[in-house]
């Protein structure tokens, strides 16, 4: 290929010709502001992606508060009824799209490779690509605001309601483009960790030896790979039908609306594991640290994560059950749900069974960790309520549900994340978060968070329905709505708490040890912050909690026996004698384009949905031609501006310099 | 369970990046735990969700056979003989394809150029047939508008079209990359990997056929 | 000319080495069989098996079936490819045949 704009190279004296440029040299730096655009590294993109998803929760945060404000009192005047649609619409959206799928995918994308002993994961340019079209993904169903109205369907959009005759404007167009977009995300995201878990486990570390961080992260990405595509289609048909006057939800023509509930909820059970399953694992790691005791029933509870999984598939139909199927399906899936309850259940047993007789630390992690166990439980409860049919009916579309499943996402999902944030906050970011706050916060999340979704139990059961904008007076619901009211922002108040002990974090130096837990896993074997390469040896497992087992055996009597040979953590070595792969601008360009196709569909502007299609097929393509690594880069290291025209080892300070690296991840 | 200490576990070589090249060669396989290259599975797991998204664009179709109120019905619409030799014409698609793979596996460059090319081209043939089909239909007045039938019709065949389209262009790629010298024998996968997306959409059209023409609407 | 073995591809029970193709004649039988069995799929279309519609309905099914089987394990070369990436395309498969025949009959199709 011709190329364009071969500037003047300062590497003349490079042996290996590089693959022929396109249009622009490939980036090579791994530092600076702009390195960011083009990274492809695990770690930055966990970051990125932490970052990101964490605004949006401020965002989906602010919306709740919204939806507490009018609903504080009867017949509120904060928000009209189209105000409201738009705002729970994004509320929800926003909560399971773009902040708990993508903190969970954080954890993924940074944890999941250092437990495994991996080096990144198994297609660096594809992890970034999914990391940008999350990013773009979001900021285009959010754009929504600003032209025209944010989608107001609910964020299940049952159709026809959302169909072009129910809602004109553009409102469900943006969110049928949006949720396409992050479904391309998440689904190459799962075939990547599917083939990184599959593929590049470090030596020794058979499939029952990983961690359960990084087999619920298994799980999960198969539940997003087979649920993403069920969920395509049912947008596809919708959007044929606004966009190009298909029939799928059009009554008229036979249309029906339970082919929506049924393509929709098809993927929306699978996708509540998907949100809950990766808290779960985060949970499986700290209460072991923080109980100095291993994963009771390790087994056990990696076969329920599966069960979990599996069964997840056979219960969808939970969520219809007052659409008239008829006794026979409702029967069915009412059992199947309550069976889904048991390994749920096993697993909540096996928490209990590894904290009990343990020798608890209440630190910041451990203590969301318990609140997880104790506040799932609850939601798990409110759950198996819902399985008993006759009893969803009178539930269905009231606040009880809306108090299940808060209990389970928040309390749940939230919390667990939490969880893993200050647990593996040392190990990303090199500095630990203070613990004082850390209590703060947890303290007044716990409380907010029982307060405001506590009372939508009876709130429910006396009568009031979801979705609505306002109430009446009389109802006998004002001081259950104003309690809740309060509690949301008594939640609002810890989540400051949690960003000042943030910024305080930032303010202070690095220096966190390489395992200031005393954990049981790879990652904690390592650095702190990571280094770029990962491990400078891959390691070689010879059981669970390998880490574990090469700083402590046991006397006979099972006693804890520290090893006199204590294992160092790893020292760092020349970044530039591992191979790493290239970063690249590919992936954000081929990220460009879809949203360029998203505007142009909505608006009908058919030439330039094309030209976001053509951006978006170059990007691939010139991606695909490019080699991941390119080969004058094997001796870079990935480090450092500009690559010198001998391998050579770069002396000790730069070393040192390049060891926060991970650290600057915040910049 | 005393275990040895970390120190002296010897340094494997990279298991992540591929200097060089496009393709992974089989010395990159057997870097992995299964043995089969990342690009393998890869290909494998998104094939297994197309069988989700292909699933309920056919199911969506059958629930909406025969119920649609008004306008053409499948019978008095479909060509069974002329959609017979495309449907070959596809099937026959993927044989020069594992062809064109048997010949890059040893090593002869000419023979994958021409058995591509002919896929590429049979696809091709599919594809303007699948036009011409889709355009008579209009005339005779079913579109994606007109009723159940012509919706879920269209967005099934149409989805599959644009899968086989795609198809064409990563085949009319390698040839290219072929004729560049860019694909030697080492590369094989690469040839192997796109047979398995282009034999995948063979057998959905398989599928498709049988139960979209073949399977009466009463 | 194809430098692989010639081993009887159907009664191979020769595992896994990555290196095991089946010839180029073999791939042209396979297919010879493949396009006899559309041909059979056509003329099954004009008549009625029996007299029923269902049965050759079933027919249909099976011989399409048949068909999908044979490009898998062959041409696609399942059959001697290591069993993790059968499992994961099997997996969705099932998966969807599943899920989709299960909504399907809450809906009324499929029974009378």
């Amino acid at each position: 290929m011709a190329t364009v704009l071969e500037p003047t190279t300062t590497d003349t004296d490079d042996v290996t010709p590089a693959a022929e440029p396109l249009l622009v040299r490939r980036p090579r730096s791994s530092t600076g502001f702009w390195s960011w655009f083009t990274t492809i590294d695990h770690k930055r993109i966990g970051v990125l992606y932490g970052i990101t998803s964490f605004a949006f929760f401020l965002i989906g945060g602010f919306e709740a508060l919204l939806i507490r404000l009018q609903l504080a009192q009867p017949n509120g005047r904060i928000l009209s009824a189209d105000a409201y649609n738009q705002v729970f619409t994004m509320h929800g959206t926003t909560m399971i799209f773009l902040v708990v799928m993508p903190l969970s995918a954080a954890f993924f994308n940074f944890i999941m490779p250092i437990q495994i002993g991996a080096r990144d994961v198994a297609f660096p340019r594809l992890n970034a690509f999914s990391y940008w079209t999350f990013l773009l993904g979001a900021l285009f169903i959010n754009s929504s605001f600003i032209f025209g109205g944010a989608p107001n369907g609910g964020w299940f959009g049952y159709a026809p309601n959302t169909s072009i005759t129910f809602s004109p404007g553009h409102n469900i167009d943006y969110w049928v483009f949006g949720l396409l977009f992050l479904g391309i995300s998440s689904t190459v995201g799962a075939v990547n960790f599917i083939t990184t878990i599959l593929n590049l486990r470090a030596p020794g570390m058979t499939m029952f030896r990983m961690p359960a961080f990084t087999w619920m992260t298994l799980v999960s990405a198969f539940l997003l790979l087979f649920a993403l595509p069920v969920i395509t289609v049912a947008l596809f048909l919708l959007m044929f039908d606004r966009l190009f006057g298909a029939n799928f939800f059009n009554v008229a023509a036979g249309g029906n609306p339970l082919l929506w509930q049924h393509l929709f909820w098809l993927f929306g059970h699978p996708e509540v594991y998907i949100l809950i399953l990766p808290a779960m694992g985060i949970v499986s790691e700290v209460l072991p640290v923080f109980a100095r005791k291993p994963l009771f029933g390790y087994p056990v509870v990696i076969v329920s994560g599966i069960a979990i999984g599996f069964m997840g598939w056979g219960v969808w139909v939970h969520h219809m059950f007052a659409t008239g199927l008829g006794p026979v399906a409702i029967s069915a899936f009412s059992i199947s749900t309550m069976l889904i309850a048991v390994p749920t259940g096993v697993k909540i047993f096996n928490w209990i069974a590894t904290m009990w007789g343990g020798s608890i630390r209440f630190r910041t992690a451990m203590l969301f960790a318990m609140g997880f166990v104790a506040m799932f439980t609850i939601g798990g409860l409110s759950g198996v309520t819902h399985a008993v049919s006759p009893h969803d009916r009178q539930q269905t579309d009231t606040y009880y549900v809306v108090a299940h499943f808060h209990y389970v996402l928040f309390g749940g999902a939230l919390f667990g994340i939490m969880s893993g944030i200050y647990y593996w906050y040392p190990k990303v970011f090199g500095r630990m978060l203070d613990e004082k706050l850390g209590k703060a916060h947890f303290w007044t999340w716990l409380i907010g968070f029982n307060l405001t979704f506590g009372p939508m139990h009876f709130v429910g059961l006396a009568g009031m329905p979801r979705r609505i904008y306002t109430y009446s007076d009389g109802m006998g619901w004002n001081v259950y709505n104003m309690i809740e009211t309060v509690g949301a922002f008594v939640i609002a108040f810890s989540v400051i708490i949690f960003l000042v002990n943030v910024y305080r974090t930032h303010r202070g130096p690095l220096g966190a040890p390489a395992d200031p837990w005393d954990a049981r896993t790879l990652e904690w074997s390592i650095q702190s912050p990571v280094p770029p390469y990962n491990f400078a040896e891959v390691p070689t497992v010879q059981s669970l909690d390998d880490w574990w087992h090469r700083k402590y055996t046991e006397d006979d009597r099972g006693r804890l026996v520290k090893l006199p040979e204590q294992p160092e953590p790893e020292a760092l070595v020349d970044p530039s004698s591992v191979h790493m792969p290239s970063p690249s601008f590919f992936p954000l360009v081929a990220s460009l384009g879809l949203p360029v196709i998203g505007y142009g569909m909505i608006y009908r502007a058919w030439f330039v949905a094309i030209i976001g299609a053509v951006i978006t097929l170059s990007g691939l393509y010139a991606w695909a031609m490019e080699p991941s690594t390119e080969p004058h880069d094997e001796h870079d290291g990935g480090h450092g501006g500009h690559a010198s025209p001998e391998p050579s080892a770069p002396e000790a300070p730069a070393l040192a310099a390049a060891a926060p690296e991970g650290g600057d991840a915040d910049g | 369970m005393r275990l040895p200490p970390r120190k002296g576990v010897t340094p494997m070589a990279d298991i992540t990046a591929v200097p060089g090249g496009v393709a992974t060669d089989h010395g990159h396989a057997h870097g992995t735990n299964t043995g089969m290259s990342n690009e393998k599975v890869a290909m494998w797991a998104f094939l297994g969700s197309e069988c989700l998204l292909f699933g309920a664009l056919i199911s969506t179709y059958l629930l909406y056979r025969g119920k649609s109120v008004s306008g053409p019905t499948p019978h008095k619409i479909y060509d069974i003989p002329y959609t017979s030799v495309s449907s070959f014409v596809l099937l026959m698609s993927s044989l020069t394809m594992v062809l064109a793979l048997a010949a890059i596996q040893r090593g002869d460059s000419r023979r994958l150029r021409v058995w591509l090319l002919a896929t590429a081209l049979l696809g091709a043939t599919f594809i303007s047939g699948q036009v011409y089909e889709f355009t008579s239909f209009i005339r005779e007045g079913l579109t994606i508008k007109t009723n159940l039938f012509g919706s879920s019709f269209f967005v099934l065949t149409g989805f599959h079209g644009v899968h086989v389209t795609l198809g064409i262009v990563m085949l009319l790629s390698l040839w290219n990359l072929s004729l560049r010298g860019k694909l030697p024998q080492e590369k094989a996968e690469v040839v192997e990997i796109a047979g398995l997306y282009w034999h995948f959409v063979d057998v959905v059209w398989i599928v498709i056929f049988t139960v979209v023409y073949l399977i009466p609407t009463k | 000319m194809s430098a692989h073995q010639t081993s009887d591809v159907m009664h191979s029970d020769n595992p896994v080495a990555e290196g095991h193709h089946p010839s180029e004649s073999q791939y042209i039988v396979i297919a010879a069989i493949l396009a006899v069995l559309t041909a059979i799929e056509v003329a099954l279309s004009y008549l009625k098996v029996g007299g029923s519609q269902g049965i050759t309905n079933g027919a249909l099914l099976v011989l399409a079936a048949i068909k999908f089987t044979m490009v898998a394990m062959f041409f696609m070369h399942l059959r001697f490819d290591k069993p993790v990436v059968r499992r994961l395309f099997v997996g969705g498969l099932v998966l969807a045949i599943c899920v989709y025949i299960a909504y399907l009959l809450t809906l009324g199709v499929f029974v009378k």
